[in-house]
């Protein structure tokens, strides 16, 4: 790799760290506009990081080294995973290292971390956080691959880079609408799903009934909760990155200039922004769903992504 | 060279099984002598593996004897190395727990008989992946059954050990009916037991007799491996066994039958087959993986648990062999060695990774004396080691970045995307979804492992059990820790794993592609078609460790220092008790609910209220089951039917012994009209 590859990632790293918390901020400030609250500014997410760095963070006694370790953990394999999706520029250095399966595979080692660090406390919340945490990672999993394969034949790669880069040039995939349009309302409900908003869970409530990810990481404090917040933001900005970049990747720097660059990231931010405030209003338009009802949202998913694939042949014959 | 290697490997064996019995009365003696010898025979089957595997010819030994159409004929080629080697792999680990483990025995159980059977069963096991004679194979096959039948039935004075030997021993033998009459088959059109002899008539069987070997096969070898719906004996035998036996049998015997699958189906069978073979295979594959994790998620013994979850491990490896059949019938060779490679990939890793695990489960049993996970609980403050250890083995199993499972489930999926490439429409939408079943087997053995490492260890202790639990002797912790290591080093090592394989499939795909499937110099795993998808879990491991470097850097830039406080956890106003904390059956709770089609589960509870008031209840008894649908529906119609037609035929019993005689005489008079 040369120096420039480095720099990209470096690149990378610092994008995803730095604007992830602006993304929170921006659904926030949609969803208390619309609720005709005034809301905080869209860069309180910052300020509520730094603060809750600064705090002196407090460990349960019954909680094992699995407690304290997760954070890091969820922390580096979010980042890690965001490494494999392209932001501004198309491919990227680290294509090579993973593709889909990768990408999920990744979320999924934070995830298993987070289930187990729910359970370290011996609480009953961590406990129910994470056995609601399991059946909705489990019946959105299938739904993510298959999605995404669905438009990785369309691009005949399964590296997200290279869909990424493929589609923006139009180059050697055909455009098909309809089995585009199915993945991408899949992985739209998956993106709702994944990253705990509503209708399937609530970020913004601490009540016994609802919380599912709020849940799990109740007993975290301080430093740690500071990391488990920012790695919930990197993998929100993920999965919207996923959604921008891989239905409507245009304007993404497909070669290495300035010019470009600044292109891209400007665009990128001006989508990336657009479907937080898409998030925001959708969680605003409805009201959370029983625990029991999220497995049709999801089965929907699913058979959504299966419908993409079917099309996906079926013009072809 | 290779032959003396190997006499010095069978000698260490046979005195592994016999020496022990000459130190009457001296368990330890016993223990050291027995389990000394298993792990040097598998410190040299190790190393005849890799002779194997690096040889270019196949090493054939051969010893005549007088019993026609029966020679003792050993063949070592690419295939059988591969097993020997993963058998010896995972014996050496197995062989130094166990000389920990059995101490648990010393005065119960003879530990002569416990090492005559132990070394006689690693030995069996090597001679089945070797044995190059049908007639021979199958005898060492019935022994290695039998022996590991012994071993289940250690504990004989238990009715249930006894009723999960039973069942294994018919099964097993249902399963061995198949088998030989699969060999019956060849041997009808060849006129020889010799293995060679088969592999020289591929091409000369007819159609209908080819499809009837791969049915037979399937049933045969499949019983033994533990597909759906042939899986009911597994999880009641290999929990019931000692642990290290179920860590044997479990890791490595179940594979016997892969290799018997990939030696009937590619090197007897060979040429072209129908594409629904692999289709077929594939599908099985499927359905057991996900029956497996399934069943295992509402399993609270942990040794059962293992078990299920090894019905899942066969399923991905049948899927990656089955993508393999598929690609190999529409004569895509490239893409059949990648299936191949994929499942014989994720046959060493679960062997390593379950042996672990088994071991694990060992540990607690031994520390604990319970298999209730509901009983353990906080244990890895208790055990740190076997805690860490069972940790790795849980992330491996749930093929999480950058561990060896990983890596192979990563290559069946390859395998199934890559459909795309194949001429048939039906295929290229049932490959597809058989991905996204995979990623949702995937997904729940996650679950299930957060279930229990979770309940096992995390949290406060659930028993007076788990509050007295010491760590295990430290034997038992290298061999643990010895496969903990080769999880890790299988998952970032590809580069070095994947031309072994490779030289395993190439005589069955017919082509090599060990040159087409790394990049950039061996860091990236890129199959067959690079620009399709590309993986490197070493420098995914490079990135983790950085970025976890970074966060706590980050953490302590932002924060700086700080100090941590310590307090219990929040009761909501009352101490939080282990009666507090989710139960593993809580746990699994919303899957069970969600699933119910599948587990068509049952509960009863039953509340006993005061006599006051109904809105007190004195005491509440709370069942819960679910239905064992494939016993319910296809295995007792099929014994009521058999007892049925006993019950019929007791007419004739007539108890009178001249009866007996008109019977017999009856009989030669019919055979006798028949024949002439």
């Amino acid at each position: 790799m040369s120096a420039i590859d480095f720099l990209l990632i470096i690149l990378q790293i610092l994008l995803v760290l730095g604007l992830s918390p602006l993304i929170v901020g921006v659904i926030r400030r949609v969803k208390a506009h619309l609720q005709c609250r005034h809301g905080a500014n869209v860069f309180q997410p910052y300020s509520d990081l730094a603060k809750l760095f600064r705090k002196e963070p407090m460990i349960s006694t019954t909680a094992s080294w699995i407690f304290p370790a997760t954070p890091y953990i969820l922390f580096s394999s979010t980042l890690a995973a965001s490494l494999l999706v392209p932001t501004i520029i198309a491919p990227m250095p680290l294509n090579f290292a993973g593709n889909i399966i990768a990408l999920v595979y990744l979320l999924a080692l934070g995830t298993f971390f987070l289930m187990l660090a729910g359970l370290d406390a011996g609480s009953a919340f961590g406990g129910m956080g994470s056995s609601r945490e399991a059946i909705v990672a489990s019946l959105t999993e299938p739904a993510l691959i298959l999605s995404l394969v669905a438009v990785a034949l369309t691009a005949g790669s399964a590296n997200i880079s290279a869909i990424v880069y493929k589609t923006a040039l139009l180059q050697g995939i055909v455009l098909d609408p309809p089995p585009h349009l199915m993945a991408l309302v899949a992985l739209f409900i998956i993106t709702l799903a994944e990253t705990g908003r509503v209708p399937v869970d609530n970020p913004a409530t601490h009540l016994e009934l609802t919380m599912i990810h709020e849940a799990m990481i109740l007993e975290y404090s301080g430093r740690y909760l500071a990391l488990v917040e920012w790695a919930a933001g990197m993998k929100l900005m993920i999965f919207l990155t996923l959604l921008a970049n891989i239905f409507a990747p245009w304007g993404i720097a497909t070669t290495l200039s300035p010019s470009g660059l600044g292109l891209g990231l400007v665009v990128f931010m001006g989508k990336v922004v657009g479907l937080a405030i898409v998030v925001g209003v959708f969680e605003c338009m409805f009201a959370k769903l029983r625990l029991f009802r999220v497995t049709e949202l999801l089965g929907a998913a699913f058979i959504l992504s299966l419908l993409a694939l079917v099309f996906f042949y079926i013009l072809r014959v | 060279m290779t032959i003396l290697l190997f006499l010095v490997l069978l000698l260490a064996y046979v005195s592994g099984m016999l020496l022990p019995l000459c130190f009457p009365g001296r368990p330890h003696i016993q223990n050291v002598i027995a389990h000394g010898s298993a792990s040097v025979a598998c410190g040299m089957g190790i190393v005849l593996g890799l002779v194997g595997l690096l040889a270019s010819e196949p090493l054939v030994w051969f010893l005549p004897s007088s019993i026609p159409l029966l020679t003792f004929s050993l063949r070592l080629d690419a295939l059988s190395a591969f097993f020997v080697l993963t058998i010896s792999l995972v014996g050496l680990a197995v062989s130094v727990f166990a000389s920990g483990y059995v101490r648990e025995f010393y005065g119960r159980i003879p530990v002569s008989l416990l090492g005559f059977l132990y070394n006689g069963f690693l030995l069996s096991m090597l001679l089945v992946v070797m044995a190059d004679n049908a007639f021979f194979f199958l005898i060492v096959w019935e022994l290695m059954s039998l022996l590991s039948y012994f071993l289940v039935v250690s504990e004989h004075e238990k009715p249930d050990v006894r009723f999960a030997g039973l069942f294994y021993l018919i099964m097993t033998h249902v399963g061995t009916a198949f088998i030989l009459v699969t060999f019956l088959m060849f041997y009808q059109e060849t006129g020889s037991f010799a293995f060679e002899a088969f592999r020289s008539a591929d091409q000369s069987l007819p159609e209908g007799l080819r499809t009837l070997v791969f049915w037979t096969a399937l049933i045969g070898l499949g019983t033994k491996a533990g597909i759906v719906p042939l899986h009911v004996w597994l999880p009641y035998a290999h929990p019931a066994a000692p642990s290290h036996v179920s860590a044997l049998m479990s890791g490595v015997m179940i594979k016997t039958a892969i290799y018997g699958l990939l030696r009937v189906y590619f090197d007897f069978l060979g040429g072209p087959f129908p594409w629904w073979w692999g289709f077929v295979v594939l599908l099985v594959g499927t359905v057991s993986a996900l029956l497996g994790v399934m069943y295992a998620l509402m399993e609270h013994d942990l040794k059962s648990l293992l078990a299920f979850h090894s019905v899942e491990n066969i399923g991905i490896i049948l899927m990656g062999i089955g993508t393999g059949m598929v690609f190999y019938a529409y004569d895509m060779p490239h893409l059949a060695a990648l299936g191949i490679i994929a499942g014989l990939y994720h046959t060493i890793n679960h062997a390593v990774f379950k042996a672990l695990l088994f071991m694990g489960a060992g540990s607690l049993l031994y520390a604990t004396h319970t298999r209730n996970m509901e009983e353990y609980g906080g244990l890895l403050r208790r055990m740190p080691w076997t805690g860490l250890f069972f940790l790795i083995g849980a992330v491996s199993i749930s093929a999480l970045p950058p561990t060896n499972g990983f890596v192979s489930e990563w290559l069946v999926f390859q395998g199934l995307f890559l459909s795309l490439e194949l001429p048939s429409l039906f295929l290229k939408f049932m490959l597809p979804i058989a991905a996204a079943l995979l990623a949702l087997t995937g997904a729940l053995a996650l679950a299930c492992f957060v279930k229990a490492f979770g309940i096992s260890f995390l949290a406060l202790p659930r028993s007076s059990h788990a509050r007295k639990a010491l760590e295990v002797p430290v034997p038992m912790r290298v061999g643990m820790g010895f496969l903990a290591g080769l999880c890790l080093v299988l998952g970032l090592g590809p580069a070095v794993v994947v031309p072994l394989l490779d030289r395993v499939s190439e005589p069955f795909a017919g082509i090599s592609i060990a040159g087409r499937v790394f990049e950039m110099g061996g860091w990236t795993l890129a199959p067959v078609s690079g620009a399709f998808s590309s993986l490197s879990t070493p420098v995914l491991a490079i990135i983790l460790a950085g970025l976890t470097g970074l966060g706590w850097g980050l953490a302590y830039v932002l924060g700086g220092k700080g100090k941590t406080r310590f307090y219990k956890t929040w009761g909501c106003g009352l101490n939080v008790t282990a009666r507090m904390e989710y139960t593993a059956t809580g746990f699994v709770q919303p899957i069970k609910r969600v699933f119910s089609t599948i587990y068509q589960p049952t509960v009863k509870l039953e509340t006993e209220f005061l006599e006051e008031s109904h809105y007190f209840a004195k005491r509440r008894h709370f069942e819960f089951s679910i239905e064992p649908i494939f016993l319910k529906y296809l295995y007792h119609p099929i014994l009521d039917f058999f007892s049925t037609l006993a019950d019929r035929s007791r007419v004739i019993q007539g108890g009178n012994l001249s009866l007996y005689l008109a019977y017999i005489f009856m009989t030669l008079v019919f055979l006798l009209m028949v024949m002439g």
